[in-house]
């Protein structure tokens, strides 16, 4: 086989790795807006923030090391101990579902029944907040997250495809585990709201809020529910970006690439969120690989959009998005 | 007391259809244009100009343009980042390749390029629609600053990337370049306004803005009652394109004097002046300009506080910056969703009856 046609056929596999971890994202996203009408703008600095608190708690840093040290003169920063990644993790879970709860208290709560685009605008007034407290009380600097998760490349791929086709492929073991982890989550998230009372629930809530509130479901449980399974996601999310390319603010940005995965999918679809996802990340790296050098290169900030774009244009409400009906 | 139409008589149409018709708030109008033309120049310094005056003055045109498009068509944007870059593109373009030409005319020029920008990008608005468009949009944001930052004939093939603003004057008067005084930028950006707040208020009035706002309120029903969605939602694009263009050139050329793309013209600057119609209010000029000194004065006020007043280091200021300016928009959005113009409706109707309510 030609060298070019084995080099497309890596650059497609690494493009369905990374739509993998978009769809991590863009799945956040889906279950939020699906449950309580909500874009939720700040998905991508709750992974920044989940990945941040990880990190914290495995290093025993101390939570405003940095504040308390201004306000009061002190030099605190660590506690001089390690937590285990499991442990870290369930901690890191339990501040996302007391997140979740106070986002539901204090901002959502009283901001039932307004338009869209006011939710839309809070979500990012709590994204700059989100942003603003993870770094006070982690600290800005770039950390390194490690959980014991491979890392290099895949040594396994590469001998047994260069033994194949005279070529190995490039293929990180951290995306493989990604890959696994995100699938193994996708069946968990159906598991769960096709079989649990809480899970039927949630998909009574998505479908008509106020049938829901009639046959005595609480709205208020379920929105704290939906936002700490979107929490628990973009903790999942922050895991795999994080130990992918360190926990920095660029972490956050990852929500601007999963929407157009949004887009391409539609808002209300799960099986969209993931199918728009493989979408964009193989259509990206391959729109890369073949017509970025004659263009100047790093197409990916945009691709996507346009690519999404296009498509909305012949199908309004994406590829599994509900049929937009309107009426005077 | 004040704000009482009693013996405010309108006898003439015209009268009856000026833009300010009860007579206490045409004077307070004149007496602030007054103050901003007459008095300010005067006293105004290197400081008050670059911090607060002239980014207030540029944001507010940029706000208009925002709001005529998403609070008075109801199409959300978030592209003006981008849009503004245009602008300032076409206006440094035009100034080196029109030296002798008047900078007035390529600041007006470059909001026109910006319109026509704009209103391709608005194309896909005909078919989609809600927080798909407002996605949608950002597909312009991204592509248009790659494309600044990998063209080089947009900016001169210049070895930094950066476009730099040459001097360049008005009536003798230098307006741009390292050498302005503050009174002239803040001058230029004002004359700007006033002209943009009058175009924009009297669009908005007219037949062409009641389209607007009937596309808003429900498109289907506006377009069963004869209002042409393509039309309306076009010239929305349209006339958003020219103000903000107008906004980014002046944001370029008189305040910042170099740019660089990805840095001055952000998404991060989408963000802001959507946040300042939003704080402002949707659908009302006066809340454009409220909404952009809210959020000009906001970091000055805060930077003041945490660096000049307790001493705090300046990183965990700027930290703290982001936690209460997005917890100030999460709460003015609870409070008051309609932002900063309706706590000042509700001003005036209580002064129209104060001092007996009853």
């Amino acid at each position: 086989m030609p060298d070019q046609f084995l080099f497309a056929m890596e650059v497609i596999l690494n493009g369905l790795m990374a739509g993998v971890l978009y769809a991590l994202v863009a799945l956040g996203f889906v279950l939020i807006y699906k449950a309580s009408g909500i874009f939720n703008y700040a998905q991508g600095v709750m992974a920044l923030f989940a990945a941040l608190t990880l990190v914290g708690i495995m290093e025993g840093q101390v939570p405003f090391s940095h504040l308390i040290n201004a306000i009061f003169g002190t030099d605190i920063h660590h506690f001089g101990w390690h937590v285990p990644a499991l442990l870290a993790i369930a901690m890191t879970m339990v501040v996302m579902v007391g997140l979740a709860w106070a986002v539901q208290k204090f901002i959502f709560r009283h901001l039932v029944n307004q338009e869209p685009i006011l939710l839309f605008m809070a979500t990012i007034g709590l994204a700059f907040v989100m942003e603003g407290i993870g770094d006070i009380m982690w600290g800005a600097e770039i950390k390194k997250l490690d959980i014991g998760l491979p890392q290099g490349i895949n040594d396994w791929i590469d001998v047994t495809t260069f033994e194949a086709f005279g070529y190995g492929f490039f293929i990180d073991n951290l995306d493989i585990s990604a890959t696994i982890v995100a699938v193994i989550l996708v069946g968990v998230l159906i598991a769960f709201s096709q079989y649990t009372k809480q899970g039927r629930a949630l998909r009574a809530v998505a479908d008509d809020h106020q049938a829901a509130l009639s046959v005595g479901i609480s709205l208020n449980f379920i929105w704290i529910l939906v936002w700490s399974i979107a929490g628990f996601v973009a903790l999942v999310a922050g895991i795999m970006w994080g130990a992918k390319s360190g926990v920095q603010f660029s972490l956050s940005l990852i929500a601007l690439k999963a929407l157009p995965v949004l887009m391409l999918g539609g808002f209300t679809s799960i099986p969209g969120a993931i199918v728009g996802g493989l979408i964009i990340g193989v259509g990206e790296k391959l729109f890369e690989f073949l017509i970025g050098p004659m263009v100047g290169g790093a197409t990916e900030n945009w691709f996507a959009y346009v690519l999404a774009l296009i498509f909305l244009v012949f199908r309004p409400q994406g590829l599994f998005g509900e049929k937009i009906i309107e009426r005077v | 007391m004040f704000y009482r139409e009693s013996g405010d008589f309108s006898t003439t149409y015209p009268q009856d259809s000026q833009t300010f018709p009860i007579r206490f708030d045409r004077y307070r109008y004149y007496v602030v244009l007054a103050v901003a033309f007459l008095v300010i120049p005067f006293i105004i310094n290197d400081y008050w100009a670059n911090a607060v005056f002239v980014p207030f003055l540029i944001y507010a045109i940029a706000a208009i343009g925002l709001n005529i498009l998403t609070g008075y068509c109801g199409q959300v944007s978030l592209g003006t980042g981008a849009f503004m870059a245009v602008g300032a593109y076409s206006c440094y373009k035009l100034m080196t390749a029109f030296p002798d030409v008047s900078i007035v005319i390529h600041v007006l020029l470059s909001g026109g390029i910006t319109a026509a920008v704009v209103t391709l990008f608005g194309l896909p608005s005909l078919r989609i629609k809600g927080f798909y468009l407002a996605v949608a949009t950002l597909a312009a944001q991204f592509f248009l600053v790659w494309l600044f930052n990998k063209v080089g004939w947009f900016y001169n093939y210049s070895a930094s990337g950066q476009i730099s603003a040459p001097e360049r004057s008005v009536l003798g008067i230098i307006v741009t370049g390292p050498n302005t005084e503050a009174w002239a930028k803040y001058l230029i950006c004002l004359v700007f306004v006033t002209l943009c707040a009058i175009i924009a208020r009297n669009l908005t009035r007219g037949s062409v803005g009641r389209r607007w706002m009937a596309i808003r309120d429900m498109d289907i029903a506006a377009e069963i009652i004869g209002v042409n969605p393509m039309g309306a939602k076009l010239t929305a694009f349209m006339v958003s394109g020219f103000f903000v263009g107008i906004a980014g050139a002046l944001f370029f050329s008189v305040y910042l004097g170099a740019a660089e793309v990805g840095e001055s013209f952000g998404i991060d600057k989408s963000f802001l002046v959507l946040f300042m119609i939003i704080i402002g209010g949707l659908g009302s000029i006066f809340g454009s300009f409220a909404g952009a000194a809210f959020m000009v004065l906001l970091p000055v006020f805060l930077k003041n506080v945490f660096v000049g007043g307790l001493g705090w280091p300046t990183d965990l200021a700027a930290h703290l910056q982001f936690i209460v300016s997005g917890g100030l928009i999460i709460m003015f959005l609870i409070m008051e969703p309609h932002g900063l113009a309706q706590l000042w409706r509700l001003a005036k109707e209580k002064l129209r009856l104060w001092p007996f309510p009853h």
